[in-house]
């Protein structure tokens, strides 16, 4: 066990656990930060993506003591009021099913929209290819996409 | 107006049931730990009145309506409520949703299967709406003297129009709980709603889209302990022993021991299926401390039956397509005759693999089992059958486990099978502490309860002018006989014979979102369209032709014949002029209809250029489930469900060597990806005001047959086994 001293969503969060840790579980069962979600822990499907200076990043594989000093936004960080103009997309094409998955889906957009915000049809796909939606939303993720990139 | 009797649900009518059997407003802490919207709080009532168990009307007019059945993604959080909401005849704005708990004395069928939770509960939600809406009425007639005949509602505001009286739901709440239930209520005619047919929003939205805890694997309680299992490595095999010793002492290690799940002496239900008796547990403080023991753990296993591989169970399959069924499922006519004076024979051979459900939350229970009662809270499409199970595994009588559904992520049929949480309550109890049991991805995927493997044979005879005289199909399934007999083509064909064996296996199958119906449509649809080509007739009017014979002139008893041909017929009749079907759209394009979970679907699907596995271009389909309750939500069901055929039959397999499942993780599972999925998709409803039938399942089988279809038309090559991705098919003619 060790302690570290991690920024999440602004704030600098204190944890003593094993230095393997995922951030995925250091937020899940440390922090109470359940929106990060366990989907394979392979880095495969995309449902624990975070922010990491920005980057769209897998939590499963990302070891709490490779974190440093860089910022971590968590999907409950990503607004203060629920208000990002993807989760506002995702809410007004009403894209969940399940919903498992979209927590991952919106981070890994909300990163892509930061760095491109006008991406082609191609770029969505290309950028979102790490995130399995499992019901199937896919046309209507990439329809949320779009309407938050004209936001 | 409809009058009907409220004898469904009879119980949910008596007041305050709820209170007297603890269920219902015994919350478990979870429910408040889920953070309100700021419009949720500041529109709170001072207080709440229950008029049944399925609603309350606050004193300011909110109405808080229980959802009774799991939400595994298929929306009837937000279906289900609508119907309360339209009789009852509120704004679907005061309308604040809550997740009912396991409550047999008010609720009927609390479970989540087979596309059943609309059209099973249609009845008693419109009654549970018209009941508190009538006692309503009933309270501002007394307050204002005057008939509650002459009583209108709009909104959740009762008027008389003669008095000039005008009140809210909320100022008549209080009184409305002292009215006698009546023996009968009027529901609106079908046609008349306001809520009933408009889009609504996922109810839950905005906590899916902050990321609030809402699954199962989302709680976290005081003093909870974290459990992992390990199953046997491969289906066949058994418990032997471990060397535990140094993983106990582990940091954040509790407990790692030998348990019977699932005694000899547990009276199961079939909501058991896949039950592995003997596992091992692994107890800690966190998820990861649980992993990292399971790694470093060492247990021997030993053989207890067969240790089967794919390569056996495609044999077995095969050889059973040679045989004969003993007594046929069906048969009409003499297909043997028929086929000798045929002018064409058509005959193909279709086949699938096994598939894990993969929801994308891997299974997972909170048990806190102690002495004198057992809560239990989690992802289940089954909680009756589970508390019948945990009565039996716990020795406790029902009225003392309380059993509390989260929101679940994904269910596709694998929840239905509740053996995780009975594992979760063994394990609490053993621990005489609150525990989560969580699967890992690997735990999950290899664990069983999988979607069969199929085979299936098809032949046809067609005479000279390309009339269908005979069908003989003969399909086999592991663990299940796939044929429904009783389907399309039977009662269109004079000579028909249908036959069905089933597999015995020792790796554990379930149902999978559309039951046999996932492999049979797609093959069956695909088959079709070779004997259409074979007969000269476009595909789509040689299936139109068929149910003309079926409605005209049915082959059998048409009672026997488990669709029915007109409504079959209208959604590939919507489906051709919706596609435009018939005109040259320079895209290769193929059509398939099914019918199952009492709904029609029909579909035309276009692929873009190129490739030996081109993507989908648009899917225009048709769909016939009677009322549409919410199309906003019954449209993202039909789109993911089409998807998920796709995405499986093209990609997806689970195979075996000496019994251990080949792939374990998304890296060698593959599922459909975004920049696979379909480019567009357009969905048509037939508006005929028929009660609702089922959504969750029927748009995915037929699209399996619309994509072999189409890839014929762009490849030249008929594609038989799934997945397609690893077919290789020769070009045909």
């Amino acid at each position: 066990m060790a302690t570290f001293t991690i920024n999440i969503n602004g704030t600098k969060q204190e944890v003593d656990v094993d230095p393997s840790t995922p951030v995925l579980w250091v937020l899940r069962d440390h922090l109470n930060l359940v929106g990060t979600k366990y989907g394979c822990g392979i880095a495969q499907c995309g449902a624990c993506t975070i922010h990491l200076d920005g980057t769209a990043t897998r939590a499963c594989m990302l070891t709490v003591s490779s974190v440093g000093n860089s910022e971590i936004t968590t999907i409950e960080g990503l607004s203060e009021e629920g208000d990002h103009p993807v989760q506002k997309a995702w809410l007004e094409v009403d894209v969940p099913q399940c919903g498992y998955c979209q927590a991952g889906q919106i981070m890994t957009a909300s990163a892509l929209l930061e760095k491109n915000p006008n991406p082609t049809d191609e770029e969505i796909e290309m950028a979102m290819n790490g995130n399995i939606c499992r019901c199937g939303t896919y046309t209507r993720i990439k329809k949320a996409v779009k309407l938050a990139a004209k936001s | 107006m409809t009058l009907v009797k409220t004898k469904i649900g009879r119980r949910a009518f008596i007041r305050n049931t709820g209170l007297a059997s603890g269920g219902l407003v015994i919350g478990f802490s979870w429910l408040a730990s889920c953070k309100m919207t700021p419009e949720q709080v500041n529109s709170l009532p001072d207080e709440w009145f229950e008029l049944n168990g399925f609603l309350k009307v606050g004193d300011n007019g909110m109405v808080t309506i229980m959802s009774p059945n799991p939400e595994i993604g298929q929306n009837v959080k937000t279906s289900m409520p609508m119907i309360v909401a339209e009789e009852l005849d509120t704004a679907w704005k005061n309308v604040i949703v809550e997740q009912a708990p396991l409550n047999t004395d008010i609720f009927t069928r609390q479970l989540a299967g087979g596309s059943q939770s609309i059209r099973q509960g249609w009845e008693s939600l419109r009654m549970a709406g018209a009941t508190a809406r009538h006692m309503l009425k009933e309270a501002a007639a007394q307050a204002w003297g005057v008939s509650a005949d002459e009583i209108t509602t709009e909104d959740g505001v009762l008027t008389h129009e003669a008095s000039g009286n005008s009140a809210g739901y909320g100022e008549m709440a209080s009184a409305a709980t002292n009215i006698e239930v009546p023996e009968e209520v009027q529901l609106k005619d079908n046609g008349n709603f306001s809520i009933i047919g408009t889009d609504k929003k996922n109810v839950d939205g905005p906590k899916i889209v902050t990321g609030q805890p809402l699954f199962g694997l989302d709680v976290y309680k005081e003093g909870m302990l974290t459990a992992m299992i390990v199953h046997p490595p491969a289906f066949g095999m058994k418990f032997k022993s471990m060397n535990a010793e140094s993983v106990k002492s582990m940091p954040g290690i509790k407990d790692v021991f030998h348990f019977e799940a699932y005694p000899e002496d547990v009276q199961k239900t079939w909501s058991d299926g896949g039950a592995i008796p003997e596992l091992v547990a692994i107890v800690g403080d966190s998820t990861w401390e649980c992993m990292q023991a399971k790694k470093a753990l060492d247990v021997e296993w030993e053989e207890a039956s067969d240790l089967e591989s794919t390569s056996y169970h495609d044999q077995a399959l095969a050889s059973l397509l040679e045989k004969p069924q003993e007594e046929p499922a069906r048969k009409d006519g003499d297909v043997d005759a028929a086929f000798a004076k045929a002018a064409k024979i058509v005959e193909s051979t279709y086949s699938a693999p096994y598939l894990a459900h993969n929801t994308m939350e891997p299974m997972n229970f909170f048990a806190h089992v102690t002495p004198e009662k057992a809560e239990l809270l989690g992802p289940i499409q089954t909680p009756e059958f589970l508390e019948q199970t945990l009565v039996s595994r716990l020795g406790m009588p029902a009225e003392k486990i309380d059993i509390m559904m989260t929101r679940m992520g994904g269910g596709f049929g694998r929840r239905l099978y509740g053996t995780f949480a009975v594992e979760a309550a063994a394990i609490s109890q053993k621990m005489n502490a609150p525990v989560k049991l969580v699967y890992s991805r690997e735990d999950d995927m290899t664990q069983g309860t999988y979607r069969p493997s199929y085979k299936v044979k098809f032949k046809a005879g067609l005479d000279e002018t390309g009339n269908l005289i005979a069908w003989h199909v003969r399909g086999a399934g592991t663990n299940d006989d796939l044929i429904f007999e009783n389907r399309f083509p039977a009662g269109a064909v004079d000579n028909y014979l249908a036959e069905k064996h089933s597999l015995q296996t020792n790796v554990t199958t379930g149902a999978w979102r559309a039951p046999r119906s996932n492999f049979i449509a797609g093959a069956e649809q695909a088959f079709m369209d070779e004997v259409a080509e074979a007969a000269g007739k476009d595909p789509l009017e040689f299936r139109l032709e068929l149910f003309d014979r079926a409605i005209n002139n049915p082959v059998g008893d048409p009672e026997k014949n488990d669709y029915d041909p007109e409504r079959y017929a209208g959604v590939l009749k919507l489906v051709k002029e919706k596609a435009n079907w018939g005109s040259e759209s320079g895209k290769a394009r193929g059509v398939a209809a099914y019918y199952c979970h009492n709904s029609y679907v029909a579909q035309v699907l276009e692929l873009e250029d190129g490739g030996d596995m081109p993507r989908v271009d648009k899917i225009t389909c048709a769909v016939d489930c009677g009322i549409v309750i919410n199309p906003l939500a019954a449209k993202n069901q039909i789109e993911g469900g089409m998807i998920d055929g796709i995405g499986h039959s093209t990609y997806s397999a689970l195979t075996f060597e000496d019994g251990r499942p080949q792939q374990s993780n998304f890296d060698r599972y593959r599922l459909m990806r975004h920049s696979e999925a379909p480019k567009n998709i357009e969905v048509h409803f037939v508006d005929n005001g028929i009660d609702p039938t089922g959504l969750g399942e029927p748009s995915l089988p037929p699209a399996i047959g619309a994509l072999s279809n189409a890839l014929y038309q762009a490849t030249g090559r008929r594609y038989y086994n799934q997945p397609f991705i690893n077919d290789k098919p020769p070009l045909v003619g």
